[in-house]
């Protein structure tokens, strides 16, 4: 197997129905690579979040295709769907979806309890994430009584702790300020390079672009510029393989 | 507590109003169907009181008759030819009908008479709480229920009254031999029974027969009905079940009952139906959530599953203590609720079964979540 941990290949993606049919993504190319972190950027409606509900299994492409850790995902019901996304893929969405009545712990459990994990083992391990984002004094915590910064690493916690090989975020900084938005982009950074995940971020912010690896725009639902160039962030523990 | 439980209840108690809504549904139609239920019990065991008392093996009866109340005669010369049957312990007529009382202070009052058999004891007055049912025999005594003293105007043994112009007094007490017909039953010995009731001495409202022990009763049985023409011979659980079946189902009061159960069963589904509906609602961005992180369908509905059994569970735990008080409250009544614990046992079962019809709704919801519309969001 190669490094392509998610591979789209001519995806052409409509949305709606009729006269209000938009032409959302029109022939995408890309592959995210384990041990990297790449960069989303591109106009309001120019099919970002289309693109990563494709890459991440959540709607399936018109035309052209799309394989996640060498499973082609064209023939996929719902529920298959459902399972791939659940074997490798993680999400992070801009306005978190934590659940209100849950603790932190809880929360992040729960993307285990999904898979089957239960018990006592499964709990330490979702403390363990939360520890692993610096969130140690609140594993209690109930989310309305966590920062917006707070919320947010919860929730890549939870994306993180089911060991996913792929970790979408859709502007994971958004609604967040510039320091708690750095220490989510340091975090999501690690993950790609220490824990060598494949990571899509999607954003607006050009204070982010610091932890990119890869930076990937898209116009119009159509790739008009892929850069490597940028020098890359010193990580904090440096570990490759 | 696993997690699918813990989200579960949080669902659920997050919203206390709603709660309390459901469980008030939940219990409403509980307690509704447990009392509907319980009349049928408590009424079904009544119509048989006499038959269930008297300690006779087969009832000879008039062609057709539906009960023990039932007002058709027979003729009593049938009792001596089953008498000395093989196999036959003994044979006792019996007779039975309306009569009227007069109370001291002159108001009249319809009574039923049941003749008493006290040679044979094939039936007689039972729970006696005070005076002696052997001098039943003398004279024109009678024994009546306690729970009856005020309808008959009289304080215990040793008051009178008049039925059918004769003067009568009370010798024996019973408690709790109850009439669902509300007219009381007075015991008095089966000369007196005839006068009381118009009965013509030939005749008998039916002719109780005890088998001896080691009689081959299948034998007997057919050997009897053979000697008695048209009569009916019947097994004391043949004429159990005749009543019972004559009164709920003959009368309609038992489709009554199962009518008002119904009914609670609709009302409680929809209640709830409703209630689990709007929660899922309320919580439809948290199952995309969940749907979008890769769970199963199969493990959202276990969420509903569980709040739809948490509801149950907690509703019919309330439910229960209404019911005993119920219970409790009834028990000296004209027709007391009987609870069994096959009932509850049914009750609770349904109540389940209720809750989780209920959640179908919000299940069929739920299915049609997409769980892009998170990132919508
Ligand atoms: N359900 C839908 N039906 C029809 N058109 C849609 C639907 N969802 C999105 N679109 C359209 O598809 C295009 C791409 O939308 P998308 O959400 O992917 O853009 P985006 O790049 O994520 O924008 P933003 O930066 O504002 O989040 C837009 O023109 C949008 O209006
Ligand atoms: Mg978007």
């Amino acid at each position: 197997m190669n490094d392509h941990v998610v591979e789209a290949r001519s995806v052409e993606k409509k949305l709606g129905r009729g006269a209000g049919e938009v032409h959302a993504l029109r022939g995408i190319d890309l592959a995210l690579r384990r041990g990297e972190l790449t960069l989303l950027m591109g106009p309001s409606g120019s099919g970002k979040t289309t693109l990563l509900l494709v890459l991440g299994c959540m709607l399936t492409p018109s035309s052209g295709s799309v394989t996640v850790c060498g499973t082609p995902t064209a023939d996929a019901d719902k529920e298959a769907l459902a399972r791939i996304r659940r074997e490798h893929v993680g999400f992070v969405f801009q306005s978190y979806h934590l659940f209100p009545t849950l603790t932190a712990t809880q929360n992040v459990q729960l993307a285990l309890d999904i898979r089957g994990e239960h018990g006592r083992r499964a709990a330490q391990k979702a403390r363990d994430a939360l520890v692993m984002v610096g969130l140690e004094q609140k594993v209690d915590s109930l989310p309305g009584g966590l920062s917006g910064g707070e919320q947010q690493r919860v929730a890549i916690a939870r994306a993180l702790v089911a060991n996913p090989s792929v970790v979408l975020a859709d502007e994971p900084t958004g609604a967040l300020d510039g320091k708690n938005g750095q220490s989510i982009m340091r975090i999501l950074a690690d993950t790609a390079h220490e824990r060598e995940r494949a990571v899509l971020v999607v954003t607006h912010d050009p204070r982010v672009v610091p932890y990119a690896d890869r930076i990937v725009e898209i116009e119009d639902g159509l790739i008009v510029q892929e850069r490597t160039d940028r020098p890359r962030m010193p990580t904090a523990v440096p570990f490759r393989a | 507590m696993s997690l699918v439980l813990t989200l579960a209840s949080r669902n659920l108690f997050h919203d206390r109003l709603r709660f309390v809504a459901t469980m008030v549904g939940i219990v409403f139609s509980v307690v509704l169907v447990m009392i509907q239920m319980g009349l049928f019990l408590g009424f079904g065991r009544m119509v048989t009181t006499m038959i269930d008392h008297a300690s006779a093996d087969l009832w000879i009866l008039p062609k057709g008759a539906k009960c023990f109340e039932d007002p058709s005669l027979l003729d009593v010369k049938l009792r001596d030819r089953v008498a000395t049957m093989e196999g036959v312990s003994w044979a006792v007529p019996l007779v039975i009908g309306f009569s009227d009382w007069r109370l001291e202070r002159g108001e009249v009052t319809p009574v039923f008479i049941v003749s008493a058999d006290l040679r044979d004891g094939s039936l007689q007055p039972f729970n006696v709480v005070d005076g002696n049912v052997q001098t039943l025999t003398q004279g024109a005594n009678v024994a009546v229920d306690r729970s009856y003293f005020d309808r008959l105007g009289v304080s215990g043994v040793g008051s009178t009254a008049e039925i059918r112009g004769r003067k009568v007094r009370v010798v024996a007490v019973t408690d709790g031999i109850r009439s669902f017909a509300t007219t009381p039953y007075v015991f008095v010995d089966l000369k007196n029974a005839r006068n009381y009731t118009g009965t013509p001495r030939d005749r008998a409202s039916s002719v109780l027969v005890r088998l001896k022990t080691d009689a081959d009763r299948e034998k007997a049985l057919s050997a009897i009905r053979a000697q008695v023409g048209d009569a009916e011979v019947l097994t004391s659980e043949d004429f159990r079940s005749r009543s019972r079946s004559f009164w709920l189902f003959g009368t309609g009061a038992g489709a009554a009952l199962f009518a008002g159960a119904l009914l609670g069963v609709i009302v409680g589904t929809v209640i709830v139906a409703q209630t689990l509906y709007s929660s899922t609602k309320d919580h439809l961005n948290e199952f995309a959530t969940l749907r979008a992180m890769g769970s199963s369908n199969a493990y959202i509905y276990t969420v509903i599953i569980y709040q739809a059994l948490i509801n149950a569970v907690i509703g019919f735990a309330i439910a229960a203590g209404i019911g005993s008080i119920v219970v409790q409250m009834t028990a000296k009544s004209a027709l007391p609720i009987v609870i069994t614990p096959w009932l509850m046992a049914a009750l609770f079962a349904l109540t389940v079964v209720m809750c989780v019809a209920s959640g179908i709704g919000a299940i069929i919801r739920v299915v049609r979540i997409d769980p892009a519309t998170v990132f919508m969001r």
